[in-house]
């Protein structure tokens, strides 16, 4: 019976517990959906109201958010896994071989993990050539770009990083490899190069590096980054529409407000 | 303006007010601060004590290896070479990006699995991205009559060890 249905929702929706959880209150007006995200810890980096246009598919292709699908998936597979998986020589290998033949779902999760990996070092080019063949790059949105360039480079070093956790050859010889080139900066490259192995070669140290970085550091930073990329989105003027895009361009210098003399 | 006090010089004019002053110190004391913390965390990345393989790597009696021979020590990463000259070690990592070579019998060459970088049996590069043959080690023999190489010290190329 919708009726009843209906009565009861409204009854939980007005019930005093209920609203001191979700303050904006109920009602269909566009105040109170506009409240809805404003007043949301993580929906209020988002804007309030969003043109249709924007949502088109053919706008954005999803692909920004789509990259954040992954990033979720990661971080779920990635925890699960983390429940079997020691940092440690030798037992990191065995403990990835448990995980593909031993553990319930455990390959499942393995590979979940995996293939997301790959899809989101995809789907961040593809959002991004996408970004610059409609040239939505421009003014007034060159920071949010180079946050997204701050965000590619934290999913390829996320990349590089679980790369060596599973111990085995190809793993050990990509990282012997990958690790080298920083040894080729002028000067210091020798020091970096042991500050991120822990060490001369890729070793017990280098794994354990490399399993926090993986895992807490970068993972943070990202979620940090993409904190402030979502909350440039709204403060740019939403997402970039070809036709709605003012022709507004930077102001120069000298049009700003001179400096009050002392 | 009394003249009892005609040597008193004016007091210099305040260049610098209170807010300003302390808005200094306050970054100054930042910026050693945050010279300290780099220094702390750079200390502290690094392992004092690392628990790698030794450097010197005992390779048996040279009696062991055959004149015109080339025995590779993967584990160690290392090649002991008998040339009729005499014994020489080579680094067996190489050059370009840290991958173990491999020595070649048929072709008489030292060749690199990963980006094809080539050499010969001195070291000597041939051809492929490597920037520097591969470098010789130093080698002599120990009081029990072992072959002992140090890993961790180049030398010259064409210093045969003669027994």
């Amino acid at each position: 019976m919708p009726g009843k249905t209906e009565k009861l929702v409204q009854q939980i929706q007005q019930n005093r517990v209920y609203r001191s959880v979700f303050r904006s209150g109920t009602g269909n007006s566009p105040l109170h959906r506009a409240l809805a995200i404003q007043q949301n810890l993580f929906l209020h980096l988002f804007s309030t109201k969003v043109r249709t246009r924007m949502l088109k598919f053919s706008s954005t292709w999803y692909l920004g958010t789509l990259t954040l699908g992954t990033f979720l998936i990661l971080i779920v597979t990635g925890i699960l896994l983390m429940l079997y998986y020691h940092p440690s020589v030798p037992q990191a290998y065995a403990d990835m071989k448990d995980l593909q033949f031993v553990v319930s779902s455990g390959l499942f999760l393995r590979n979940l993990h995996r293939w997301s990996a790959q899809a989101m070092v995809f789907l961040v080019f593809a959002h991004m050539f996408k970004v610059f063949y409609r040239g939505a790059y421009r003014a007034p949105r060159e920071f949010n770009w180079v946050i997204g360039i701050i965000l590619l480079l934290v999913t390829l070093l996320l990349s590089y990083t679980g790369y060596l956790l599973p111990w085995d050859q190809l793993a050990y010889w990509a990282i012997t490899v990958g690790s080298n080139i920083s040894s080729a900066v002028p000067i210091i490259g020798s020091k970096i190069h042991f500050l991120l192995l822990g060490g001369n070669q890729v070793n017990a140290n280098a794994l354990l590096r490399f399993y926090v970085l993986h895992c807490v550091i970068l993972p943070l930073t990202a979620m940090l980054f993409v904190a402030v990329h979502f909350w440039r989105i709204r403060k740019d003027g939403g997402l970039y529409v070809q036709q709605s895009e003012p022709r507004v361009p930077a102001p120069p210098l000298e049009a700003l407000p001179a400096k009050e003399a002392k | 303006m009394s003249n009892q006090k005609p040597n008193v010089l004016p007091s210099p004019p305040i260049e610098i007010d209170r807010r300003a002053f302390f808005a200094k110190i306050g970054l100054g004391s930042l910026g050693i601060a945050a010279v300290g913390t780099a220094g702390f965390a750079y200390q502290f990345l690094s392992p004092n004590v690392l628990y790698e393989p030794s450097p010197i790597i005992n390779v048996g009696k040279p009696e062991n290896f055959a004149v015109d021979s080339v025995t590779l020590d993967a584990s160690s990463g290392i090649y002991l070479v008998r040339a009729s000259e005499g014994f020489f070690a080579l680094n067996a990592i190489c050059t370009h990006l840290g991958c173990l070579t491999a020595w070649n019998q048929e072709l008489g060459i030292i060749a690199c699995p990963c980006h094809g970088s080539k050499f010969k049996r001195d070291g000597e590069k041939i051809e492929g991205p490597a920037p520097k043959p591969l470098p010789w080690l130093k080698t002599w023999v120990s009081d029990e009559g072992d072959l002992m190489v140090d890993r961790s010290t180049d030398i010259h190329p064409m210093q045969y060890l003669r027994i």
